[in-house]
């Protein structure tokens, strides 16, 4: 789990083209932080990836690691978005045991986080949850009773909420 | 040279697509660079570069021994003349070897462009014979690398090489050339612009800011110029010197920055930091304010940072944002080319009144100065940099290698004008000394330039002797002999109770070994010999010179900051 006092959240625009992902990646690396998640994915433009990178640092460190990535060819926009109102969203696939007896208890617990059952079996169930990291925290600590068997979580996509671009 | 002549005989490509090779398609690429010089050794991976480079008459291939004396050499060549510096090896061993110059052109922010032979496409990925990742290797110590794919692409990976390489800060860039890529045949275009949307470098800087540094500084007590490197990158020396002419302002330079200013300018305090003098860490460390300059606050410069000027506000000028508030908050930042900002900086500063500041300074600079002792039969380190300052008057191109020998002879070498002090600063990379020297040579073949060596770093890349030999380069090669590695020792003798482990040096005779590579070799063994030896090698004409000086073994390399302290803990005298 990432403790808020030290995670911090940069989203990057990168061009779409080889090696960009290990740049990026190498670049935090070789500062010692970890990163606790790393969203890749297309935007509006096909030519351009947009990349939400939370790392386990200092606030004050944050602005650095933006300058730092700025710094890559690639890189067309990085913007630590901490002070920013933005919104934040994770999904996740949770796996998880049931037995006849557990099955409604677990669609009732789905249902408060408005997530959804993707899969069933006799002995398992898929669901599936979208929502800030923390609800999905939360999510997974009342299924984590009844076994989870596995799981797959996105990490963390982030937008600046408004006009503003993030 | 090479421009004119491609001007002047158009290319048939302009009219009529040519077919060539990749190999010769960067050839021309090369050459509409301007490149005049590049410094490799072949292999396997580039044969078909070499093929193309022989029928090349306007490009000088200088063949090196060891691929890491390539790096360093185009290196030299950079910083002596700020041109683009050209260096090649072959795919694995050949690249792996030019690692060392590679990351020193990127702490020292030196134009170089690296191209290397890969395998061939087909076997990338397969451990090839001579196979290395080399982009990936090369990805955290380049301003940026290229894998070249296709034939065709060649020209725009030159162009943007050598484009990203000059511009903003300057560094090392690397493209790497699959073999089968050098010998696909492609009809090039040589105009194609590279696109390049995340790579805009701010060079004016922001007028308010300016203006707000401008009032800073009219209104300080104790202001100080803490001027490094990006002067000598960005030519902002004139507006320096202007600078501190309108306001008497007093400069202290890093090493990176011997030659921003005139050193026997009385307004220039000289180098600080670790090694620098005494005065100008006083004088930084009571500053209250501190005009920055293409500088980026070293731990070797600051100290422990907490410490450093603590009373000061800092304006900080740097064309790299990722500088700016990285060691120590600016107060004032300005994102911008040093010669710019400077430009719009001096006509607004009004001279602040700081005659008490520079009385204070005068007392420390009088109570304090650069100083040696000469033991009785023993030569002096100190000695032989104040006299090889003395002989060139400061306007010979000084390069040296790394340790002792390298900041006694900044601490003594009062440079004149800019790009004449090369030195291995952020990386301090041993071995650099000789080969650099080398490189700044077919730079600046009519200016005079020295090697200052040690006996420890020398050794680790002697073997290019020989090179300067062949091209009948008038290189003298100082060796401030101390039987040690210098540094270390003194390391050893401060921190670690004299417990000289692996410090001591066995030694050849270093002037035999000139002359068996068919240099010229004088070995000094006594004081009253070194002037002569100095003159003699100085004027030595179309060979190099090896002059191998037994010094004092024990002397330490004073003042001197220990790591990680500050200037209260300045060591004075041992």
């Amino acid at each position: 789990m990432t403790d808020p006092q030290h995670a911090a959240t940069i989203s990057v625009l990168v061009q779409n083209a080889p090696g960009v992902l290990v740049r990026v990646a190498g670049l935090i690396r070789r500062r010692g932080v970890n990163i606790h998640s790393l969203s890749v994915g297309p935007t509006e433009d096909p030519s351009i990836s947009r990349m939400t990178i939370v790392v386990d640092t200092a606030p004050e460190r944050t602005e650095q690691f933006a300058k730092q990535l700025r710094k890559v060819v690639e890189v067309l926009r990085a913007t630590s978005i901490d002070s920013t109102p933005a919104v934040d969203r994770e999904l996740a696939l949770i796996k998880v045991n049931v037995t006849p007896g557990t099955r409604l208890e677990i669609m009732e617990i789905a249902n408060v986080f408005r997530a959804s059952v993707v899969d069933l079996t006799d002995k398992t169930m898929t669901l599936e949850v979208t929502g800030r990291g923390e609800k999905v925290d939360a999510f997974v600590t009342l299924l984590a009773k009844y076994g989870i068997r596995e799981m797959a979580r996105t990490g963390q996509v982030t937008l600046v909420r408004g006009a503003q671009n993030t | 040279m090479a421009r004119q002549m491609t001007a002047a005989k158009p290319s048939p490509s302009a009219e009529r697509p040519r077919q060539m090779n990749g190999a010769q398609t960067l050839v021309e690429a090369l050459r509409r660079e301007g490149v005049e010089v590049l410094f490799g050794h072949p292999g396997g991976a580039s044969l078909p570069i070499y093929d193309a480079l022989y029928d090349a008459q306007d490009i000088r291939h200088i063949l090196v021994r060891h691929e890491q004396v390539a790096a360093h050499a185009a290196v030299g060549y950079a910083r002596a003349s700020g041109r683009v510096g050209v260096c090649t090896a072959t795919s694995g061993p050949g690249a792996t070897n030019l690692i060392t110059g590679i990351t020193d052109a990127m702490m020292d922010s030196a134009p170089i462009v690296a191209i290397t032979g890969q395998v061939p496409r087909p076997v990338i990925g397969n451990d090839a014979f001579q196979e290395a990742d080399v982009t990936g290797i090369t990805m955290p110590i380049t301003k940026y690398n290229t894998l070249v794919m296709r034939a065709m692409d060649i020209p725009k990976a030159v162009r943007m090489a050598f484009y990203l390489a000059k511009t903003g800060r300057p560094g090392p860039v690397l493209v790497d050339i699959p073999r089968d890529v050098s010998q696909e045949l492609c009809e090039p275009d040589f105009d194609e612009d590279p696109v390049l949307p995340g790579y805009r470098p701010v060079v004016d800087g922001n007028p308010g800011q300016i203006a707000e540094a401008a009032d800073a500084l009219s209104a300080a007590e104790r202001p100080i110029v803490y001027a490094g490197g990006g002067i000598i990158s960005s030519g902002a020396t004139p507006e320096l010197t202007a600078l501190v002419e309108r306001t008497g302002i007093p400069v202290v330079l890093t090493l990176m920055g011997k030659g921003a200013m005139d050193e026997t300018h009385p307004r220039c305090l000289g180098m600080f930091g670790m090694h620098g003098s005494a005065f100008a860490n006083w004088a930084i460390n009571r500053a209250d304010v501190i005009l920055a300059v293409g500088v980026r606050f070293d731990d070797r410069v600051t100290g422990r940072l907490k410490d450093f000027a603590p009373h000061a506000r800092f304006i900080h000028i740097d064309i790299d944002p990722a500088e700016i508030g990285k060691n120590k908050p600016a107060h004032i930042p300005i994102v911008g080319d040093a010669k710019r900002v400077l430009a719009a900086l001096v006509p607004l500063v009004r001279p602040p009144k700081i005659e008490a500041w520079w009385k204070q300074i005068e007392e420390w600079r009088e109570r304090y100065p650069f100083r040696y002792r000469q033991r009785d039969g023993r030569i002096s380190h100190q000695y032989v940099c104040d006299l090889l300052n003395r002989l060139t008057g400061g306007r010979a191109i000084v390069v040296t290698d790394v340790g002792q020998h390298q900041m006694w002879m900044a601490q003594w070498y009062k440079c004149r004008e800019p790009r004449t002090f090369i030195s291995s600063g952020g990386l301090g990379a041993m071995g650099f000394g000789f080969p650099a020297a080398l490189g700044a040579k077919f730079a600046c073949p009519d200016k005079q330039v020295i090697a200052l060596v040690g006996d420890g770093g020398f050794q680790m890349t002697l073997q290019d002797l020989i090179t300067a030999v062949e091209h009948g380069l008038s290189l003298p090669i100082f060796i401030l002999n101390n039987g040690a590695l210098g540094m270390v020792r003194q390391w050893q003798t401060f921190f670690y109770r004299g417990r000289f482990s692996s410090s001591i040096l066995r030694n050849p005779n270093f002037a035999k070994i000139g002359e068996a590579y068919g240099a010229r070799g004088i070995r000094v063994e006594r004081p009253e010999e070194v002037e002569s030896a100095l003159r003699t090698a100085l004027e030595t004409e179309g060979v190099p010179c090896v002059v191998d000086i037994q010094c004092d073994p024990e002397e330490n390399c004073l003042p001197m900051i220990p790591s990680g302290q500050s200037v209260a803990e300045m060591i004075l005298d041992d």
